[in-house]
């Protein structure tokens, strides 16, 4: 009847485990509670859970994946902690079969439910403000893709409570991950959590191609495009194309693991090293994925702040472009010591570092964007100038890790965890969160608090550089990446600043959250009521804050790249009222969306244990609620002239107090 | 305020250098075989010479967002300035060079260091044949009919080459002091070539995580003269312990963690070859082993 599951799943003699759960069961239930009492279920169901607001649906993802940010950092400190107190015989509080789940999950959660859902997040916020569309391509599937990707979210925060996660490392490689050597449901776990929110992202990828591509407002050719865009379309494009080949592998993985299919198994003619090969091929297009929309919003925070227009747009683009091309050329590069020839790996090696070559050259031209301009010290500035300099240093470590003599004695070791730490939160989390303070208050309507916000980002840089640089220095001593304890007690101090490390950095995660707080609190002293708080360049400042649901009342028309600024400058330039209005085609919300996302979650439940007739059953209604998605034809409806006309006088109104 | 904060950021920088670079007890900075100074080398120039624009871009960003803060009236502004060829020139041409200088380093040290390739004659060298277990390496030496787990000799000065396989799920062989790692997989035969130029007691392990007992997949390596090398062999020969194919083996494989050193005065001849068949079940090759070992733990419990 359920499978594998029993209620010895329940890891009920592990107090850490039971204590979380706890806490969490606790938060649930007064945020349930809440929500009764002041019966916002209904106002939650219509306006966030079932809305194909591209707007709202990027806030959901970056809401999403500031909760998982604290899952992920958790795991890390109790990592930190685990390696400052187990040296020279001492097993430290975490026995292996704990720490082993705590660094996959830490990994796992971090790429895929935290950095992933950053950047989709704001790819949704702002790519179709910045290109003069309505909405995405296909409202309807972005909310699905949401859905999905909650799923695999809620998948790998069940995986806390009833059975195990996965204890293989986050990208869960064959052998080790097989039934023979796995036998438990962690993988399994990680199968349907990855391959779940897979799905979601790869609509996800298809789904923004297909907007920039058809959507663009009158006049903005490609090459006018904002920065942003230019990446989000890059990301997009390695998304349609690297995705499958993490769908396809982790489907071959299941099939070798539910129908004893051999292909990465150690016999019957499995090759491990395929895995390997294919996990990395999408994997390093991954990390680009994630690393290039924060290029973008460095760039677009960078012009704006320095009153100035980015310098080199087109080397600029084209560098994303050569980057994006050269991403797929390189995975190789992560397992130079599998004992490949020297020409191979000579040749992945210079592959790697010619991405040296565009990535500089954009970091230079973020310099010479600085470069007479004016730049005020925000906090998305402090950001991108601390990026600039943690992510040249990571870069360099990066370049060396490409040297192939290099990484035979640098592989697996803390090296390897320092470097990428050193890209993935210099590049992607400063990004993202210059990104969140940057468009904050386009999505709301409020800035957020300046003062927490350069707090937050003192105690990320200085948490940063304290616990890292000393795994730099640890890995030529060598220590080596996924040790639950060691025997050298030399270590050990340097262990303790990275743990300090860890606590600073903790320091600016809660700063952010005190940040969000005192800015809710102060809304209305820290009011945009023009809609451009930044003296902004690009076509999401032309609109009000929040924007209304349809965006544009009428579509914008550009002729070159920073029109919006160009625009402000022209003499007499005060955004009068059009005269008149029309009807605005807009999509209607959905519950299609969240009803497949419930059923997704049930059915990788029922695959994980093994309940087979609720999974038959779930995925029987997953295929009903589609055919009902698609045969349902009132999905769309009009905004009549007079309520888009009643909306933007309100904002013609404000525009004019202001003035 | 502002003022004070940016060279916080630089001080970080330049006391880890040193602490890089200085290398007393390091195993990458101070190693003590051939193949681990050239590594160390290596890693030196490429650190080198990526510092000669990542030192200019570090100065640049703190120089440019100082001078060009919004507070500063007296500093030139040019909104409307965003395009020059001699900077585009200048920006793709540095890191073009030292690309290029980087791609001719790595060219002929993948080479040069490629870990097949062989450091003496064949006579020359000292055979080692390495097993990753669960969690423990066996150590064959083929040309003295012994093996050990979890302890590893080798003479001062001799070339080593190591061939190294796995029982289980994928390892990586690897002396840091000695330099190169290589990947242990089942079914295949890797090998690195290693030499110890001075004598001591080296720890080595697994860096590729392999599961539970991973943390404690360690061995020591003693360098030691080539009479102690044979005093060692003589002492592991006057053991009681044999080890052979598939019995022996088979008990031996079990997983275990943090396993004692053991000590084998004999091996049939065939050992590692035959860990490596075991594995090719179903897969043509050396079928006439597969008859005989067909029924291995792995292929029965992966079946089902």
């Amino acid at each position: 009847m359920f499978g594998k599951l029993t209620l010895e799943a329940i890891p009920f003699h592990e107090p850490i485990i039971m204590v979380t759960a706890t806490v969490i069961a606790l938060v649930g239930a007064l945020i349930v509670g809440g929500l009764t009492y002041y019966r916002k279920w209904g106002y939650l169901w219509s306006e966030w859970i079932t809305s194909i607001d591209h707007k709202k649906i990027g806030i959901m993802y970056f809401l999403v994946a500031l909760v998982m940010l604290i899952r992920g950092f958790a795991d890390a400190i109790m990592m930190r902690t685990q390696q400052a107190l187990a040296a020279g015989g001492a097993e430290g509080y975490l026995p292996p079969h704990h720490y082993d789940q705590i660094f996959t999950a830490h990994g796992v959660i971090m790429i895929f439910f935290v950095a992933m859902p950053m950047v989709i997040g704001l790819m949704n916020l702002v790519v179709p403000l910045q290109i003069g569309a309505r909405d995405v391509a296909f409202p309807f599937m972005n909310n699905l893709s949401f859905w999905l990707f909650a799923a695999g979210v809620v998948l790998v925060n069940i995986s806390l409570v009833v059975g195990e996660f996965a204890k293989t490392g986050w990208l869960a490689y064959a052998p080790l991950s097989e039934l023979q050597y796995s036998p438990g449901v962690g993988v399994d776990y990680w199968i349907w959590a990855l391959q779940i929110s897979g799905i979601g992202t790869t609509l996800t990828g298809i789904n923004f191609f297909v907007t920039i591509m058809k959507m663009r407002t009158k006049g903005m050719k490609l090459f006018r495009m904002p920065i942003f865009t230019w990446t989000a379309l890059c990301a997009n494009v390695l998304i349609i194309a690297s995705f499958p080949i993490l769908t396809a592998t982790i489907a071959m993985l299941t099939l070798d693991r539910y129908l004893g299919m051999h292909f990465f198994t150690n016999d019957m003619g499995g090759n491990q090293m395929m895995y390997v090969n294919l996990i990395w091929a999408w994997g390093h297009p991954e990390v680009y994925i994630l690393i290039l929309p924060a290029f973008g919003v460095f760039s677009e925070v960078i012009a704006t702040f320095s009153k100035k227009r980015l310098f080199g747009y087109n080397t600029m683009v084209w560098a994303t472009v050569a980057i994006t091309f050269l991403s797929f050329i390189v995975w190789l590069h992560h397992f130079f010591t599998m004992g490949a020839g020297a020409n191979v790996n000579a040749f992945f090696g210079i592959a790697t570092m010619i991405i040296a070559i565009p990535t500089g050259v954009k970091i230079f031209n973020w310099l010479f964007t600085m470069y007479r301009g004016r730049v005020q010290f925000t906090s998305p500035v402090l950001w991108t100038v601390g990026f600039i300099i943690t992510f040249t240093l990571g870069g360099m470590t990066g370049v060396m890790l490409a040297v192939p003599g290099a990484n035979f004695v640098l592989h697996n070791s803390l090296f390897v965890i320092a470097h990428f730490h050193n890209v993935i939160i210099g590049g992607v989390v400063f990004g993202m969160l210059a990104g969140y303070a940057y468009w904050f208050p386009k999505a709301f309507g409020f800035k957020l608090d300046e003062k927490w916000g350069k707090r937050s980002f003192w105690c990320w840089l200085v948490g940063f550089y304290m616990a890292f640089m000393p795994l730099y220095v640890l890995s030529f001593y060598g220590a080596m990446r996924r040790m639950q304890s060691y025997e050298n007690t030399e270590w050990q101090p340097l262990m303790l600043v990275a743990w300090v490390g860890a606590f600073i950095i903790l320091l600016g995660i809660a700063c952010t959250v005190i940040q969000l707080i005192v800015s809710i609190r102060d809304r209305k002293k820290n009011a945009d009521l023009t809609g451009d708080p930044w003296d902004g360049r690009t076509l999401e400042w032309a609109v009000s804050s929040p924007p209304p649901y349809y965006n544009f009342a009428h579509l914008p028309e550009v002729n070159s790249i920073d029109h919006f600024w160009e625009m402000k400058k022209q003499e007499g330039f005060t955004a009068q009222a059009p005269t008149h209005y029309s009807d605005v085609h807009m999509p209607k919300n959905t519950a299609a969306g969240p009803i497949m996302g419930i059923i997704s979650i049930v059915l990788g439940f029922a695959l994980i244990w093994h309940i087979w007739w609720l999974a038959g059953l779930s995925a029987a209604g997953m295929f009903v609620a589609f055919l009902m998605r698609i045969f349902n034809e009132n999905i769309d409806y009009h905004v009549p002239a007079a309520e888009v006309e009643r909306i933007e006088r309100e904002h013609h109104k404000r525009l004019e107090m202001q003035a | 305020m502002r003022k004070k904060k940016y060279p916080r950021i630089f001080n970080i920088l330049p006391l880890l250098l040193p602490l890089l670079l200085s290398g007393c007890g390091s195993a990458l900075m101070d190693p003590k075989g051939e193949i681990g100074n050239e590594l160390k080398s290596l890693i030196l120039t490429a650190f080198g010479l990526m510092l000669i624009v990542v030192i200019p871009v570090i100065v640049m960003t703190i120089l440019f967002a100082w001078r060009y803060r919004h507070s500063n009236l007296m500093a030139k502004y040019a909104p409307e300035w965003s395009h020059s060829n001699a900077i585009e020139v200048v920006v793709w041409l540095i890191p073009c060079v030292i690309i290029v200088f980087l791609a001719i380093l790595t060219w002929n040290t993948s080479h040069s260091l490629d870990p097949h390739k062989p450091i003496a004659d064949k006579e020359d060298t000292l055979q080692v044949e390495v097993v990753a277990l669960d969690w423990k390496w066996l150590f064959i030496y083929p040309e003295q009919g012994i093996a050990t787990v979890n302890e590893l000799a080798l003479p001062v000065d001799k070339p080593v080459h190591f061939r190294v396989t796995s029982g289980s799920v994928m390892n990586s062989f690897m002396v840091p002091a000695l330099g190169s790692q290589i990947y242990a997989m089942a079914g295949m035969d890797n090998d690195v070539y290693l030499v110890a130029n001075e004598k001591g007691v080296y720890t080595g392990r697994s860096t590729n995580f392999s599961g539970e007992g991973f943390a404690e997949m360690t061995f020591d390596t003693h360098v030691t003269s080539e009479q102690d090398f044979q005093a060692w062999v003589d002492k592991v020969r006057g053991g009681a312990d044999t080890l052979a194919y598939p019995d022996g083996y088979r008990k031996l494989a079990k997983p275990t963690e943090d396993a004692p050193v053991q000590y084998f005065s004999s091996v049939s001849p065939e050992l590692y070859q035959d860990i490596i068949d075991s594995f090719r079940y179903g897969n043509g090759g050396r079928d006439e082993h597969a008859g005989e070992h067909g029924e291995t733990s792995m292929s029965a419990e992966a079946a089902e």
